[in-house]
């Protein structure tokens, strides 16, 4: 019961006009993010950050989660109604969510995107409210080998449930760690990989990386296919809102697994809604009783694949407020908010920030709201940025991503490092190397290093320290098995053909 | 395809062997307090090095492995560069006429030439971008953006 009035109090903190306000523009321009295809929440959230820096830290915190729920909600705008994916999040949507808009039916599945996605959000900031305080309790419990064995954990579900080539998981992760590592050494104060450079002393920053390798890179990559933005028109009436509302009472299950898994996919550090919204739409075709008919137009795929995502979304940010270890790659350039702006990420931020913590709970409610009442009713006004051309939104975007590169150190060294690691975006995307674990070995890295030395310090140099300690042990055990995992997933088919297979034709 | 794998791949084992290099001179053995300052990036710089080699030898071994495609098709990337030259021009410009007056002529520069918009429009885009970024940012959220040779003139 303590969580409900520590939630009144969050509620009191959230409602303030001021913090309604930066809430509603938050959510307003996460839609215009959302609904633009070259410009990802990630390095959205990555380029407003600069403009919290005047604000109260709840303020901030509430800003920029806020853009994130917008973010969430206009991805499915442009799957729907121009069949290319506003977000990686909403790819599965243009599946069903595109047939449908064919078929004069845009207004349905938009509302059912909206609608849905609302309501997973909704039962997820409840298992949140009631999830986050004790987690935070067992948190304040760690020492440096249950932080280092957290980490591992957070960058083997990469590694051994990523998607996509394992290797190329783990070379993208250890990159990002050794961009962390640039600059004078955390513990000794030594210069490390500066190579006597003056300006590499401070190191690479993290909004500058990710501003580039996902928003540059973006751009780069849309410019191979001349990008013309072809759609169908799509207006929400009353009557589409009742009819979704009933088909989902029909439908409940789907909409309850998608949370349910979309939620838990979103908690595993580093996982974030993209990964959580393919595997539920595939849950809902392998279960269906018409599983031929998904990708022609059936509702159950738009509610499926944007329950999970608005739920992952919601629980990214559970690790993230209650351990220090952003559960997606957004939650990632949240996280190196919270260090800008001064603050001590973790289970301490419970005590010692209780209106920041339970404002940003009371505001996940508020700005969900405003997300959903703003899409119904807007949903012309967005669709109408979509036909600003390529040759104005693709300059736009830069200009804006410079000036959110630029303003982090006020240096424009930063604007170059970013054109660079667009370029570095842009290969990797081309060669399928994901970028999300780059991004959190980016942000991870310092504190990976810290947890790690610090143990080493507390056991002389023995690894068994994160096996004897409980928890350190679980997550070790956990992260390890998931590291070996691909390579039981070629060893065993490979053991089956040499022990099984009839040798020599006999 | 194959070949920008490996490049890639190639890139990274250069990178790797840097840190490698970087770890011996400052030491990765355990010191008078704990590990030495090359300790983790001796660990990171190895494990990159030997995924690096994984993969190459992984995409010469599997033949059936990458399509035969192009890296970027010879269609696309005179579009790619298209896009990627200007924006680094737009950041020289930056370095010596601030970011208002760069930003203005990038803007207008990319529209003119690849959206062949009229001179008007060029210019009431351009000017309307470079006006609000001043009110939001220099006004509203007091970040100031770096400001070239002209700025004073019109008394900014």
């Amino acid at each position: 019961m303590e969580s409900l009035s520590n939630l009144l109090m969050g509620f009191g903190v959230a409602l303030t006009p001021y913090n309604v306000m930066i809430a509603s523009v938050g959510v307003f321009l996460g839609v215009i993010i959302g609904v633009l295809p070259g410009l990802g929440g990630t390095s959205g959230v990555a380029i407003l950050l600069p403009l919290t820096f005047v604000m109260a830290h709840t303020s901030a915190i509430i800003f920029l989660s806020s853009v994130y729920w917008g973010a969430l909600f206009g991805g499915a705008i442009t799957s729907i109604l121009f069949n290319i994916p506003g977000e990686p999040w909403s790819v599965a949507t243009t599946f069903d969510g595109y047939p449908m808009a064919k078929q004069g039916k845009a207004g349905y599945a938009l509302s059912v995107a909206f609608v849905g996605g609302f309501f997973a959000s909704l039962f997820s900031i409840i298992l949140f409210s009631f999830f986050a305080p004790p987690l935070a309790e067992l948190a304040l419990q760690f020492g440096p080998p249950e932080y280092f064995a957290v980490m591992l954990l957070a960058f083997s579900t990469f590694v051994g449930l990523g998607g996509g080539s394992a290797i190329k998981n783990l070379m993208s992760a250890l990159i990002g760690f050794l961009l962390a590592s640039v600059g004078l050494d955390i513990v000794t104060g030594t210069p490390r990989l500066t190579f006597d450079s003056v300006t590499l002393l401070s190191g690479f920053n993290f909004v500058t990386v990710c501003i580039g390798v996902f928003g540059i890179g973006e751009i780069l990559l849309s410019a191979e296919e001349s990008l013309e933005f072809r759609g169908e028109q799509g207006r929400i009436g009353l009557r589409d809102v009742i009819t979704t509302i009933r088909d989902m009472f029909a439908k409940w299950y789907i909409w309850l697994t998608g949370t349910i898994l979309g939620f838990w996919i979103g908690v595993l550090p580093g996982t974030g809604a993209t990964p959580a919204s393919f595997m539920s739409y595939g849950m809902a075709k392998q279960y269906s009783r018409y599983p031929e008919k998904f990708g022609t137009g059936v509702m159950e795929g738009v509610l499926a694949t944007e329950s999970a995502a608005h739920a992952a979304g919601i629980g990214a940010l559970l690790p993230l407020v209650t351990l220090g270890v952003p559960g997606s790659p957004t939650a990632a350039v949240m996280l190196g908010g919270l260090y800008i702006w001064g603050l001590q990420p973790g289970p301490l931020l419970f005590i010692e920030k209780q209106d920041f913590v339970w404002g940003l709970i009371a505001s996940m409610y508020i700005g969900n709201i405003i997300g959903l009442f703003m899409c119904l009713l807007l949903v012309p006004l967005f669709a109408m940025i979509l036909r600003i051309p390529y040759a104005i939104l693709a300059p736009l975007i830069v200009l804006v991503s410079s000036v959110g590169s630029y303003a982090v150190n006020n240096r424009l060294f930063d604007v170059w490092l970013m054109l660079l690691f667009g370029v570095v975006g842009y290969v990797f995307k081309k060669l399928q190397y994901p970028l999300a674990p780059l991004a959190i070995g980016l942000v991870l890295g310092d504190l990976t290093e810290t947890a790690l030395r610090q143990s080493f310090i507390m056991s002389h140099g023995s690894f068994s320290i994160f096996f004897t300690r409980p928890i350190a042990a679980t997550c070790t055990a956990i992260a390890l098995f998931l590291f070996i995992f691909p390579t039981l997933r070629l060893l065993v088919p490979w053991l089956r053909n040499r022990l099984w297979a009839p040798r020599g034709g006999g | 395809m194959r070949k920008a794998e490996i490049i890639t791949s190639a890139v990274f084992l250069l990178i790797s062997a840097l840190v490698l290099y970087e770890a011996f001179s400052l030491g990765f053995g355990w010191g008078l307090e704990g590990p030495q300052p090359g300790f983790f990036i001796f660990w990171l710089g190895l494990g990159l090095g030997l995924s690096s080699v994984f993969r190459i030898v992984q995409v010469l071994r599997d033949r059936g492995l990458l399509p035969g495609a192009n890296f970027v098709s010879a269609k696309a990337w005179p579009e790619v560069v298209k896009v990627l030259v200007p924006m680094v021009g737009a950041v020289i410009l930056m370095e010596f006429l601030g970011f208002y007056i760069a930003s203005a002529l990038y803007l207008g520069f990319f529209m003119r030439w690849i959206g062949r918009f009229s001179w008007g429009m060029v210019l009431l885009v351009a000017f309307l971008f470079a006006f609000s970024h001043y009110l939001i940012f220099e006004k509203w959220f007091l970040v100031p953006l770096p400001k070239g040779l002209l700025e004073p003139y019109i008394g900014l």
